[in-house]
């Protein structure tokens, strides 16, 4: 075992790469449950926007069509559950996991070609001077242009729901759609956003995992990330800067073990490679008793009897 | 315009023909789905649905139905007890993992003694393990108020791991030559649950069709059952009719449990035959597929576990045959279940045509 092989400037620089997925995930996830409405289909929008940024940037060879049509199949997707849940009015949670199973069966359909396949690289970008300071030059200033995407979303979606009218409106249709609804608000048409935004979101995190994290395709290549994302907002309390803050923990959680399978603890890899899923589960039960910050009509059917 | 009006009551008729007309639509669509693949769409339904019953090869499919049919049948019978009070357990996947590793565990301890307490003793510890793996969502949501959905889901990430830890490590067959993977315990008669191989029998087939009696008994002649259908149907009535809230997740998420943790141990003491990494393939996640496609109820279940277990089949040999992708089936059973759930509206509402009026 060799500790010292771990290096802590390049340890954070890793986290804040393995991090970006699950963070862009879960602010689209808040603002989903922000308007009220829970989709559990993270973790299928995330794999079918792995797989249609990989392909297209593939075939394209351009990393950035691949994040933007990442985005339009999570979205894509998405629409599915927007049929489902906003005009078929149908059982959130059943929807949320069928998009889930289809999700993962579809991708791994488009995706049959593409195992072995080598992406495009995505370009870092390169502060003149500031990228080659010793300690914050790789950590602050040595990135793609996604993962800082990722944080300037974080500050926007605060900023938004924080300060704008359509922030407003938005927490108004999630906390109560029935007042909402009477004071005139499209209740529908305000969740169907959320949820295309959601799914973006989260196809977006999925390319990030396919082109920049791992770079390659294979089946159920997000292992459960959908998820971590998804208990990441409960336990962000619905908090934008939360959300960023819990993401970097997972993040940080995940490198680590990574780092000390490959320095050789004594500890057997399977129980590492759990540590995430673990961790996620008690900081559920640490935060989760307080519940009060949850949207007051998230998960409930809206349908305007008149 | 078109207006929804809601039921005064769910439509019966409806809620009986949805399954049916859901899966109609999803052959129209997973056809012309295949059609795209480059696949006959018609042959493909065919090579899916009629093959394994009817076709040349039929002697051999049928009792695959039983193999396939028993474990979903047997996870969704537990899953619905929770769905209909509105409890999700969606980590079936992983207490199936753990039941089957518990019960293995069991079995292999007294390798290679020859007793006939052998196999009752590892069903035990199979329905304990799977038991004892919901236990954790279902106290921390009673202690704690934490999601049972994410708590659940969660834990079939870790059990997974668990699978891979056991199989490579402790449960390792001693004279496998150092490859991953236990002893077979279907070569083991003690602690094999197959009862007659060549017509696909084993315990799992028994005990999902004992199940599947006593779930429509507890559901419909017993108070508990009643207290689960009033919870979902309305938690606040049944509050102050008395049901404690506490001990229905505990009983749903532990009923489930035991069933998944059973369906594990049948399936890794015969049709599996030992611990591997790559044992399980996703049962507990189809299972929840099979609940709603069997509208929660216990003979419905049974129905769509034997069609679920036809896709599997089907799905296999068009895959053998038609050179159809594995993930096909998987995208076909997905698609089943949304138009299943869309097509619930007609239960739920009343869709009229009406003039658009003046407000």
């Amino acid at each position: 075992m060799d500790l010292s092989a771990i290096n802590p400037v390049l340890l954070v620089a890793s986290l804040m790469v393995a991090a970006t997925p699950i963070l862009l995930a879960a602010i689209g996830e808040l603002v989903v449950e922000k308007a009220g409405v829970l989709n559990l289909g993270v973790e299928g929008m995330m794999i079918t926007g792995a797989i249609c940024g990989f392909a297209i940037a593939v075939e394209t060879g351009s990393p950035w069509a691949g994040f933007i049509g990442a985005a339009a199949g999570g979205a894509a997707l998405s629409l599915l559950f927007v049929l489902l849940t906003q005009l078929a009015l149908a059982n959130q949670v059943a929807s949320g996991l069928g998009l889930t199973l289809f999700g993962l069966g579809f991708s791994a359909l488009l995706g049959q070609s593409y195992v072995g396949v080598k992406p495009p690289a995505t370009p870092k970008l390169e502060f003149l001077g500031l990228s080659d300071l010793s300690v914050i030059g790789p950590i602050l200033f040595h990135h793609d242009l996604i993962l800082y995407f990722g944080i300037v979303l974080v500050a926007a979606v605060w900023a938004a729901l924080k300060y704008t009218r359509m922030g407003l409106i938005l927490r108004a249709v999630g906390e109560n759609h029935d007042a909402a609804h009477a004071l005139g608000y499209k209740v529908v048409r305000i969740r169907i956003l959320a949820i295309l935004f959601g799914g973006a979101c989260a196809g977006l995190g999925g390319a990030y995992v396919s082109l920049v994290r791992v770079p390659q395709w294979t089946e159920g290549m997000t292992a459960g990330i959908g998820w971590i994302a998804l208990a990441l907002v409960v336990f962000a309390s619905w908090k934008p800067w939360r959300v960023l803050l819990g993401a970097y923990l997972f993040g940080g959680i995940t490198v680590l073990q990574l780092n000390l399978q490959a320095a050789g603890v004594a500890i057997p890899v399977e129980y590492l490679a759990m540590s995430p899923y673990v961790v996620t589960i008690l900081v559920l039960v640490i935060l989760s008793a307080d519940k009060s910050s949850a949207p007051a009509s998230l998960g409930r059917i809206f349908h305007a009897a008149r | 315009m078109i207006v929804l009006e809601k039921r005064p009551q769910p439509s019966r008729e409806w809620a009986l023909a949805t399954p049916l007309v859901a899966v109609l639509a999803t052959m129209i669509v997973g056809g012309l789905l295949f059609g795209a693949l480059g696949t006959n769409p018609l042959v493909a339904i065919r090579t899916i649905f009629w093959d394994p019953l009817f076709g040349e090869f039929a002697f051999y499919y049928r009792p695959q139905l039983l193999v396939k049919g028993a474990p979903l049948v047997l996870i969704a019978i537990g899953l619905s007890l929770g769905f209909k009070a509105g409890i999700w357990n969606i980590g079936a996947e992983g207490q199936y993992i753990i039941g089957a590793l518990v019960g293995a565990g069991i079995g292999l301890a007294f390798y290679p003694l020859d007793a006939w307490y052998v196999f009752p003793l590892m069903v035990i510890g199979g329905a304990v393990g799977g038991w004892a793996w919901a236990m954790i969502p279902a106290l921390l949501k009673v202690r704690f108020g934490t999601n049972e959905i994410l708590v659940s889901l969660m834990l079939v990430y870790v059990a997974e791991q668990l699978l891979a830890s056991m199989s490579l490590g402790l449960l390792k067959n001693p004279e496998g030559h150092g490859f991953p993977g236990s002893r077979n315990l279907a070569d083991y008669p003690s602690a094999t649950s197959w009862i007659n191989q060549d017509v696909g029998l084993h315990w799992g087939v028994a005990f999902a069709l004992i199940a599947v009696i006593f779930a429509y008994v507890l559901l419909n002649r017993h108070m508990l059952g009643f207290h689960i259908r009033l919870t979902g149907d309305a938690p606040r009535a049944a509050r102050f009719a008395g049901v404690n809230p506490a001990r229905l997740i505990l009983f749903c998420l532990g009923a489930s449990g035991a069933l998944a943790g059973l369906a594990g141990l049948f399936e890794i003491s015969g049709p599996a035959g030992q611990v591997s990494i790559d044992f399980n393939i996703g049962y507990g996640f189809t299972a929840i597929i099979v609940a709603f496609l069997g509208r929660l109820h216990p003979v419905g279940i049974l129905l769509a576990g034997a069609l679920m277990a036809l896709t599997y089949i089907g799905g296999e040999i068009a895959q053998s045959q038609l050179g159809l992708p594995a993930a096909a089936i998987q995208v076909f059973q997905g698609m089943l279940l949304f138009f299943l759930l869309a097509l619930d509206l007609l239960t739920n509402f009343r869709v009229r045509m009406r003039k658009s009026e003046v407000a």
